[in-house]
């Protein structure tokens, strides 16, 4: 098979040297390129070359390392939570960390993993090799991105070790109690806190610069938009949202920070603390709540929008079909970012609004729902009839299905105003968030891994640690988040550091938290097999044949594999079809890579989708 | 393709169909026809006006509270938006006298441009200084912590357009550089200047009108 596939190469690039072969001379044809090379940096040493690498494949990697060792702190956090909640007795925490784990374990999760790992991290990699580019439109900015990204993690770790701690305000950092006495680093922790995540948004925005660039300037000849893979569309459209949204974080943070080192009063009130008047007066906190939302929603975009994109690419290479409306999913892609921005207020159903207020923002969140459920619907419709592989891709895309679908269904409860108020301080909430938020997505990223792991060691990661691996995920993270909707049900409030000996909840509820830290603790400890795998593999794994899933986007189609510096060796390809060409009726193969020309592929009917 | 398509004609094309594969098969992969420096500045300025325009909800908000004390406007404001529109207005000219070539006027009204720039920013951080000994400090009313933050988002704009500015002017005073060289660095840095006159024209009016 991979004979074949050299052959094909081979064939191509006699093409590009030698246009004599009559007949592929038209049919073939490509104009010449208009767009000068781009001068490529070219790295002299070991520093430049792995540590302030220019190059984006580099680059993606050290984002995705970064992010994936301060998720795994995260992970940590967690676990510690959930052994207060099931264990008070053990009295192994105060009150105030606990709530700085929760904190820290909110935050790291949505921005400094998440964000930092499907933008930065898969960004970075996958952008310049689907569009058909040599790097980033501005590699030494992109450089600059990652080492002002290294620079706002280490901020919020440094948060741990000043006088007072980490922040314990919540992931959501509201005022007045994040800078008011009383709670967890309200001084130093909460400044650290702001002043790291405007690093991050800074360091994020050139990045984001880089990948809206690349994508809209640097393709590969014959790539149209609508040629792209859906991957990059979910990237894409992802950086527009966080380069638009970011913003409101930025402001709602420097003016916090003001508050709480100048003392001034942007969103302090008029307040009485230990009995004692303090020096603001009339800020606003639900000021805050708007910024921060207006931030914070498409924020959960910014992060499933890429878990959209890429599950569409898992599910179309390894069900050999392409993918149902490919149109329609990109509309639903940019659908879904517009209807982000006119949502936020559902998370302030419990602060106070206008009814007519609150009815807008359930009827938008309601609305958002269809964008959605098309995905869901056209993902399985190219699932069925097709020919189904259940690699680890496969798997993992399918468990994401499942439970994208669950987090969505429960959201639709949830952005009902009515359903909302007595839901929104209890567990349902915090189960809704992490199927949708957490588990869905970091499902997507698994599947990436074992997907695109070949693409950048050169080895496949183990099948069967894998399946292992993947079994415990799903499974365990189900036996986690399942019971909490029913304790949210039944009123069990989140955020409470204890709530044993308590007479309002049956003893089921307090069996069910023990019942979900074990569960917790295994699934966490299952992904040790995963972190083995990724590390040993590296170097025993089996060697990857060129282009080991048959996929038919560019990435796949360089002239090494892993791919060099540069990317395409000599020419650029040129690119003749999009990425879903799979199964085509009269081809010889089940697959045809976007850069095979169509003399090729004489026998070949398309397919409408 | 002289020009780019609209974005509704491009999302609602059928890349699979044989018309056009043929159409998409000579496309050369770019979206826009702009450089992608251009680009790149346009999107840093989305940006900007985004950060700005949640600053302007963020205050007309604020000021509709009892405790609001608008600040006076001392003539040196309007010596400093004087400034700024000059150095504005000569970016302009350096521009077209950098599209006609002539290297002295270039020169002399990058310098000039310079000199501008920093006066305008010792002319912000003398208002400060008057501010504060009058007692108008950041603490004391909200609508002062505004214009200290307005001013110095805006100074760091400045800042960084300052920086290209130097870059610009470097490069162009090596020896054996041409004007071609750096006349889009020009041109670009001419809409920086033109779009931070603007920020401070609303920012400043803001300010003034309320």
């Amino acid at each position: 098979m991979s004979d074949e596939h050299e052959h094909k190469l081979e064939a191509k690039s006699d093409y590009a040297s030698d246009v004599s072969s009559v007949g592929a001379s038209d049919i073939d044809s490509v104009p010449e390129s208009e767009v000068p090379e781009q001068e490529l940096y070219h790295s002299h040493s070991w520093w430049t070359t792995y540590v302030f690498s220019q190059d984006a494949k580099y680059i993606g990697v050290q984002y995705a390392l970064t992010a994936v060792g301060t998720g795994l702190l995260g992970l940590v956090l967690s676990w510690l939570m959930r052994i207060q909640i099931a264990y008070p007795e053990l009295g192994w925490f105060e009150p105030a960390a606990y709530y700085q784990f929760v904190t820290m374990h909110g935050m790291i999760m949505v921005i400094y993993l998440l964000t930092a790992l499907f933008l930065g991290g898969f960004g970075n990699l996958l952008i310049p090799l689907m569009c058909g580019s040599r790097d980033m439109a501005f590699p030494y900015v992109n450089m600059l991105s990652y080492w002002m990204f290294v620079v706002a993690v280490l901020v919020l770790l440094a948060s741990f070790f000043v006088p007072g701690g980490p922040t314990g305000a919540g992931w959501t950092l509201y005022p007045p109690q994040a800078i008011t006495s009383g709670t967890p680093g309200h001084n130093m922790g909460i400044v650290l806190m702001l002043v790291s995540l405007v690093l991050f948004v800074a360091g994020f925005t050139m990045g984001g610069l880089n990948y809206i660039i690349t994508v809209l300037q640097l393709r590969a000849r014959g790539m149209t938009l609508m040629r792209m893979p859906l991957t990059v569309w979910g990237i894409f459209t992802a950086t527009v949202l966080a380069l638009l949204a970011f913003p409101a974080l930025l402001v709602g943070g420097l003016m916090m920070t003001l508050d709480g080192l100048l003392g001034t009063s942007f969103f302090m009130p008029t307040m009485v603390s230990m009995g004692e008047k303090l020096n603001y007066e009339g800020g606003s906190p639900i000021l805050f709540q708007h910024l921060f939302w207006f931030f914070g929603h498409p924020e959960v975009y910014i992060v499933a929008l890429p878990a959209f994109g890429i599950v569409s690419d898992l599910i179309s290479v390894h069900s050999r079909k392409n993918i149902f409306g490919y149109r329609m999913m990109v509309w639903a892609i940019i659908g879904i970012g517009a209807l982000s921005f006119f949502v936020w207020a559902h998370h302030m159903y419990v602060s106070g609004m206008n009814p007519w207020f609150g009815f807008f923002f359930a009827t938008t969140t309601l609305i958002i729902a269809v964008p959605t459920a098309i995905k869901v619907y056209n993902w399985i419709l190219t699932l069925w009839r097709g020919n189904i592989q259940l690699s680890l891709p496969m798997l993992f895309s399918l468990a994401f299905i499942v439970t994208f679908l669950n987090g969505g269904l429960t959201g639709l409860f949830l952005g009902n105003v009515t359903v909302d108020v007595p839901l929104s301080d209890t567990y349902f909430v915090v189960a809704h968030f992490h199927m949708v938020m957490g588990i869905a997505p970091i499902l997507v990223v698994f599947g990436a891994i074992y997907h695109w792991y070949p693409l950048i060691t050169g080895r496949m990661l183990n099948e069967t640690i894998g399946k292992i691996h993947f079994w415990i995920t799903f499974i365990g993270s189900y036996a986690i988040y399942f019971p909490m909707h029913y304790q949210g049900f039944v009123g069990v409030p989140r955020r409470y550091f204890e709530i044993y000996d308590s007479p309002y909840f049956d003893t089921s509820t307090l069996l069910l938290n023990k019942f979900i830290t074990i569960a917790a603790l295994i699934v966490g400890v299952a992904q040790l097999l995963f972190l083995y795998n990724i590390i040993v593999s590296a170097r025993l794994g089996k060697k990857a044949e060129r282009n080991p899933w048959k996929a038919n986007s560019l990435e796949w189609q360089t002239p090494q594999m892993p791919p060099e510096h540069g990317n395409w060796g000599k020419e650029r390809p040129n690119v003749y079809r999009w990425p879903y060409d799979f199964s085509v009726p009269g081809a010889k193969e089940d697959y045809i890579p976007q850069n095979v020309p169509p003399s090729e592929v004489t026998g070949a009917k398309v397919e409408k989708t | 393709m002289s020009k780019s398509d609209s974005i509704f004609k491009t999302l609602t094309e059928k890349p699979w169909e044989k018309g056009q594969v043929e159409i998409d098969n000579q496309h050369k992969g770019q979206t826009l026809y702009l450089s992608k420096y251009k680009l790149g500045l346009r999107t840093i300025m989305v940006v900007s006006t985004i950060i700005f325009s949640l600053f302007v909800v963020v205050y007309s908000d604020r000021m509709l509270v009892h405790d609001w004390r608008s600040m006076p406007e001392p003539w040196l404001l309007w010596l400093n938006t004087a400034i700024l529109v000059l150095s504005s207005l000569f970016f302009h000219f350096t521009k077209l006298a950098s599209e006609k070539n002539q290297n002295e006027k270039v020169k002399n009204g990058l310098y000039f441009i310079g000199f501008l720039g920093y006066s305008f920013l010792i002319g912000q951080l003398l208002v400060w200084y008057q501010f504060m000994n009058l007692g108008y400090y950041a603490t004391t009313n909200p609508a002062n912590a505004f214009f200290y933050l307005f001013t110095t988002l805006h100074g760091l704009h400045l800042i960084g357009g300052l920086y290209f500015w130097g870059r610009t002017t470097s490069r162009f005073l090596k020896a054996d550089s041409k004007i071609k060289d750096i006349q889009h660095s020009i041109e670009l840095c001419a809409i920086y200047w033109h779009f931070l006159l603007a920020v401070w024209v609303v920012l400043f009016g803001l300010m003034l009108f309320t």
